[in-house]
């Protein structure tokens, strides 16, 4: 099996190679059938990689350890589930997935677009094979996923158990999948600009896939953050890891780049500045699969060393080098239609978002770059999570004081009094919320978030504002009754009303952050059974230990879990019981001895959060398994040659004396304000994403009628 | 004013404006920052009071752990040069001799002080070769 899927791979890397030769030879010659012949060789290259990776997950599924993937990333016990999702936490696999869903993304697009953009997407169909190719290569000539094993192992070594939760499994391929997208429109932009088509049609052909790539980008991001809060036993979101700071800054580019195509469309402006976004969108986003993959930063994603470093080094640069030559070509045919009639503009606000989001942007890259940047100039040093909180709290304010100002003014230029028609309610309702924070509760202790909630308030009073504007016109213009009225303005118009709803889950999470990071309430303490302690309006008893053997509740087939009864009360005398646990995963080291591996392996926090719209109370326990050491020992000694069986007995005594006579163990508690509203924030961010890019019914029927008349027109000239 | 004067005037301010926040992004960012360095670069070339990021192997058998106090020794990423560090604060899940680690801190009277909290382990680089090495 392993043969055919290397053999996929090479055919594969044949095929990218041809589709680009072959509609880069057809477009210059205008010979329509090699375009043709170009475009199919995608579809073609799309089923090679499916046909690889369903080639690797039946080796995955089956356990077979004469791959040296599943043997390295797989066991017999693994459960099911991370099985199936093993193949993209190894350099190898995370190749194949790249490659993967380039292929079928670029297959979609290019049908998409197959009776339009004539001019533009043969280059397009030759930039998406060269990167295709690219990532073939890659695995062809360095990291090969199906290489084998002379020996296949009896046992494969199992999957990291710090991988092993859902959100993790699912937040890789998310990540990729927004990467990846954005080849698309970086495909297409540079076609436009070898082409000379600068205007809007490279935009709107693939303006959704932009929007949908930048969808999964957003929630690979959450998700990440939410694997980080519930799994890392930090109890933390958001660290200013380099890896975290490379998938942010595609994501930010990718949001400037989102809000500036729609002063392109509509006036025929800052053309240079959307080509060079994409561009740096699509840079990044190698930028973040390199990051990952080579460990050139320290971070907790760097796996070590990797062997395509270079090579990633030099593909980056040739398409910097490249993009950007391209940019300097053809600046002549870029210039704007229009120019900015008014700062107060829609367009103005446009442009003074991307810039924001740009600056925001230049100052994680240069943070995350910064331990290479001070090397090239002297000593090694980096910057931590405060730097970046102190240079980043102030631009996100800009920003959602622009997100609140934009969607108020009008294209073009608006009037002072039609700007104070539109401001007052708004800013009443920020004045009064205002009033009720500082009078009614504790949030003036901390300016920054007090500024943080007035502008959410701000923001979402605007987009209330929009949406009841918009339905009231529509009621006085056809009589409809208020849903009625509401769902056909969405329908009407979804990228924009959709784009509210995303503002509205932006300025919530943004409430969560700013609630979270400014009033949580930290404690780590030593606790023996029936010791008590106090934080942030909650009593806590830790009651007794748990020991627990052959899975945990989690399933992620731990073989050991010790953990912790709490029990929680409130002031208002609600109590609650909390189960936090340490999952213990057994080493093949046999140095730590036959029963000791058991203990000594790898080890993770099975936190437990009581969830709330108020705040979270989140808690870790780490048991101190050095107490046992002196069992653990003379079962080593004693136990060393004892059968499967007498093991387990011999673990289940040990755990049982975990259980009866508990060391003292270390627990976190974080009593959180409002952190929930950063995952439902995501949500909403999540369902206006979904609103913008769904086909609207007019797109339906552009597109039939499209159709209809290219079949008509075939049929004349065949009459 | 008339249009062209008034463009130049809004590019200019919007460019000073350009160059003071990189300004201001070079200069925090090179005061703020802390030092990356090897247990040999501390032992020999520390200067008191300044802060350090120590990167390096953790000593096979050198971890001691008194209850909240974590007591280790930090060694070169390839060589035999250690210093000893005291911690305290949350122990990060793959922590583990031999395993890779970076800590911040001062280094007083010959031992590495570190901040609460400040100790990050690197992720074994693969999880099976990092078994079969220790």
């Amino acid at each position: 099996m392993a043969g055919l899927g290397s053999a996929c791979l090479v055919v594969a890397l044949l095929t990218a190679g041809y589709a680009a030769a072959a509609s880069l030879y057809g477009a210059r010659t205008h010979k329509r059938a090699w375009v043709v012949s170009g475009r199919r060789a995608i579809y073609c290259l799309a089923g090679l990689t499916v046909t690889a990776t369903v080639v690797l997950q039946a080796a995955f599924l089956r356990s077979d350890f004469s791959f040296k993937l599943v043997a390295e990333g797989s066991s017999t016990d693994t459960p099911t589930f991370y099985k199936a999702t093993a193949m993209w936490a190894t350099q190898d696999g995370s190749l194949l997935l790249w490659a993967l869903l380039l292929s079928v993304f670029s297959s979609v697009v290019l049908f998409l677009t197959r009776r339009s953009l004539r001019e533009i997407a043969p280059y397009a169909t030759a930039v998406l094979g060269v990167v295709t190719a690219f990532f073939l290569l890659l695995m062809v000539g360095w990291e090969n996923p199906f290489t084998t094993l002379a020996v296949a192992p009896v046992e494969g070594a199992g999957l990291n158990p710090l991988l092993r939760h859902p959100a993790m499994m699912i937040h890789p391929p998310m990540l990729y999948t927004g990467y990846v997208g954005f080849a698309i429109p970086f495909a297409f932009a540079v076609g436009a600009l070898v082409t000379r088509n600068t205007g809007a049609d490279w935009i709107r052909a693939t303006r959704r896939f932009a929007l949908v790539a930048w969808t999964f980008l957003g929630t690979g991001i959450l998700l990440g953050a939410l694997w980080s809060y519930t799994e890392l036993g930090w109890g933390g979101y958001w660290a200013w890891d380099p890896v975290e700071n490379a998938s942010l800054m595609p994501w930010l580019t990718g949001t400037a780049f989102l809000h500036s195509v729609m002063v392109q469309e509509k006036r025929g402006m800052l053309r240079v500045w959307n080509v060079c976004l994409i561009v740096a969108t699509f840079v990044l986003a190698l930028v973040g699969t390199f990051l990952v993959r080579s460990g050139i930063l320290e971070s907790i994603h760097a796996f070590g060393a990797s062997t395509i470093g270079a090579q990633f080094l030099a593909f980056i640069a040739l398409v910097l080098v490249g993009s950007t030559a391209l940019v300097v070509w053809r600046l002549s045919d870029l210039r704007s239609e229009a120019r900015l009639d008014s700062l107060l503009s829609r367009e103005a606000f446009f442009l003074l978002n991307n810039l924001v989001l740009v600056a925001l942007c230049l100052v994680i890259f240069w943070g995350t770059f910064f331990p290479l940047i001070s090397d090239a100039v002297g000593a090694e040093a980096s910057v931590g999570p405060p730097w970046f909180n102190r240079l980043v709290t102030p631009l996100a304010l800009v920003l959602v004081l622009v997100m609140a100002i934009g969607p108020m003014v009008a294209w073009r230029r608006v009037t002072p009094a039609g700007l104070r028609r539109v401001v007052a309610i708004p800013a009443v309702v920020m004045l009064a919320v205002l009033v009720a924070l500082v009078a009614l509760t504790g949030a003036a202790e901390s300016v920054t978030a007090l500024i943080m909630f007035c502008l959410a308030a701000l923001v979402l009073a605007v987009v209330g504002q929009e949406l009841w504007r918009g339905a009231s016109a529509r009621r006085t213009m056809t009589g409809e009754a208020w849903p009625v009225a509401l769902g056909r303005l969405f329908g009407r118009n979804r990228r924009r009303y959709g784009g509210y709803v995303v503002h509205a889950g932006i300025v919530v999470l943004f409430l969560g952050v700013a609630g979270s990071s400014a009033f949580a309430e930290q404690t780590d303490s030593r606790l023996s059974p029936g010791d008590t302690l106090r934080t942030g309006g909650y009593t806590v008893t830790y009651e007794r230990a748990t020991a627990r053997l052959g899975g945990d509740g989690a399933g992620t087939g731990a073989p050991i879990s010790f953990g912790a009864v709490l029990r929680l009360r409130d002031d208002d005398g609600h109590e609650q019981v909390l189960h936090p646990a340490r999952n213990f995963y057994p080493t093949r080291d046999a140095s730590k001895g036959a029963i000791g591996r058991y203990f000594e392996g790898e080890a993770t926090s099975e936190v437990d959060v009581r969830w709330g719209l108020t705040r979270d109370f989140w808690t870790a326990v780490r048991p101190d398994v050095s107490a046992l050491d002196g069992p653990i020992r003379e079962a080593n000694a004693k136990f060393a040659d004892a059968g499967d069986e007498v093991q387990a007995v011999v673990i289940a005594a040990i755990a049982e004396r975990y259980r009866s006579q508990p060391p003292p163990a270390t627990f976190r508690t974080i009593v959180s304000p409002l952190v929930s509203w950063i995952w439902i924030g995501g949500g909403i961010f999540l369902l206006g994403a979904l609103i913008a890019a769904w086909p609207s019914p007019e797109a339906r029927v552009r597109r039939v009628r499209s159709l209809y008349k290219a079949r008509l027109g075939k049929e004349l000239s065949g009459a | 004013m008339d249009p062209s004067r008034k463009r130049r005037l809004r590019l200019v301010l919007a460019l000073s404006v350009a160059v003071l926040l990189a300004g201001a992004l070079v200069y925090t960012s090179f005061s703020a920052s802390t030092r990356a360095s090897t247990p040999s670069d501390v032992v020999t070339s520390a200067e008191p009071g300044r802060s350090y990021e120590l990167t390096g192997k953790v000593v096979d058998g050198s971890v001691d752990r008194e209850g909240e106090r974590l007591r280790f020794e930090i060694r070169d990423r390839d060589g035999t040069t250690s210093v000893p560090v005291a911690y305290e604060g949350v122990i990060p899940d793959p922590f583990r001799e031999g395993r890779e680690v970076i800590v911040e801190g001062e280094l007083e009277r010959g031992t590495f002080v570190a901040e609460r909290d400040s100790l990050v382990t690197k992720c074994p680089s693969k999880f099976t070769k990092d078994e079969e090495s220790t």
